[in-house]
């Protein structure tokens, strides 16, 4: 009898600091299996953000840059830039890509830099302590909306890959889920291929993960699920944005 | 047969692969692991059927599945 799963090489031996049930461990396996299956752990790097991820350079056995609070994709770019031949991949949440990091993601989609970004979008400031974020769905319950998001007061809610795939030179655009098995695998080909594009020159790919935040909804990780699918899904679409992969490969 | 090995150490008990496991295999225990949480296990024998889904599932990667 053989193992038929096990550890990505990618991944140190570290135990995740995330709670029990978050979405961002998952996505580290993820990414970590992607590039183990690319080969590209010698030439990887990693631009951790600020957020309940800011430790990702503990778990990626890759090279990494701790950035500022949204400057994310600035760094990435600086990095693709200056050494062309990393793979460069920008990790992020929504309270550091969706809000203070807005203007450093847009302006990334508008140069169409060839680096690869990867936004987990739970709805929800978590390191801070359950704030509201531009992505808090309108009703939803966070220490800075005591009653819940109010339509008048706050708004609505920022639908990031929507706005991004609006961008010429935006090439690749799409949003997956982490609530169930199947919708994980699929979650993996869309990070594989956001890395492939950076691998062929396509240029700025972006993969928005839905995932659950149980700490600070308040809820236990199988309520949470319930919640993404109910009503984080009605508000943020899975699928595919843009895909000009095919047409923006290099040599074509 | 097929079957998982769940880490208690890493396994923190968030129930994901409870509801993951299409046979309902998993359970969690009753006793306390080293780290403090209730960690899952497989409950019933010559259940499990080396699908994976609790793999893909659990945030900790905890489960290690033979088959």
């Amino acid at each position: 009898m053989n193992a038929i799963t096990k550890r990505p090489s990618s991944l140190t031996q570290a135990q995740f600091h995330y709670c029990p049930g978050c979405g961002h461990s998952v996505v580290h396996r993820l990414v970590a299996e992607v590039i183990d299956e690319l080969n590209i752990k010698d030439r990887a790097v990693v631009v951790a953000p600020v957020g309940c991820a800011v430790f990702a350079d503990k778990y990626f056995d890759v090279d990494s840059i701790q950035g500022p609070h949204g400057r994310g994709p600035a760094i990435a770019t600086g990095i693709k830039r200056a050494k062309p031949e990393s793979i460069v991949f920008s990790y992020q949440g929504d309270g550091d890509l969706a809000s203070i990091g807005m203007a450093e993601i847009v302006h990334a989609a508008a140069r169409g830099e060839n680096i690869t970004v990867i936004f987990i979008n739970n709805t929800i400031y978590g390191m801070t302590g359950g704030q509201m974020a531009p992505t808090t769905l309108v009703g939803q319950v966070a220490t800075t909306a005591p009653k819940g998001r109010n339509e008048k007061l706050q708004g609505n809610p920022i639908n990031v890959s929507e706005m991004l795939a609006q961008l010429k030179s935006a090439k690749y655009i799409e949003r997956v889920s982490s609530d169930s098995a199947p919708n994980i695998i699929k979650a993996k080909k869309a990070i594989k291929k956001a890395f492939q594009n950076q691998l062929d020159g396509v240029g700025f790919s972006f993969v928005e993960v839905l995932s659950i935040c149980p700490t600070n909804w308040g809820v236990t990780p199988l309520k949470g699920l319930e919640f993404l699918r109910e009503k984080m899904i009605a508000q943020y679409p899975l699928g595919v944005f843009k895909d000009l992969t095919v047409a923006n490969k290099e040599g074509k | 047969m097929p079957k998982i090995e769940v880490n208690e150490t890493r396994c923190k008990g968030c129930q994901l692969c409870t509801k993951a496991c299409p046979k309902q295999c998993i359970e969690i225990s009753d006793t306390f692991s080293t780290t403090g949480y209730y960690p899952a296990k497989l409950a019933k024998q010559d259940c499990c059927i080396g699908c994976g889904m609790c793999f893909q599932v659990c945030p900790d990667i905890a489960i290690t599945v033979f088959r």
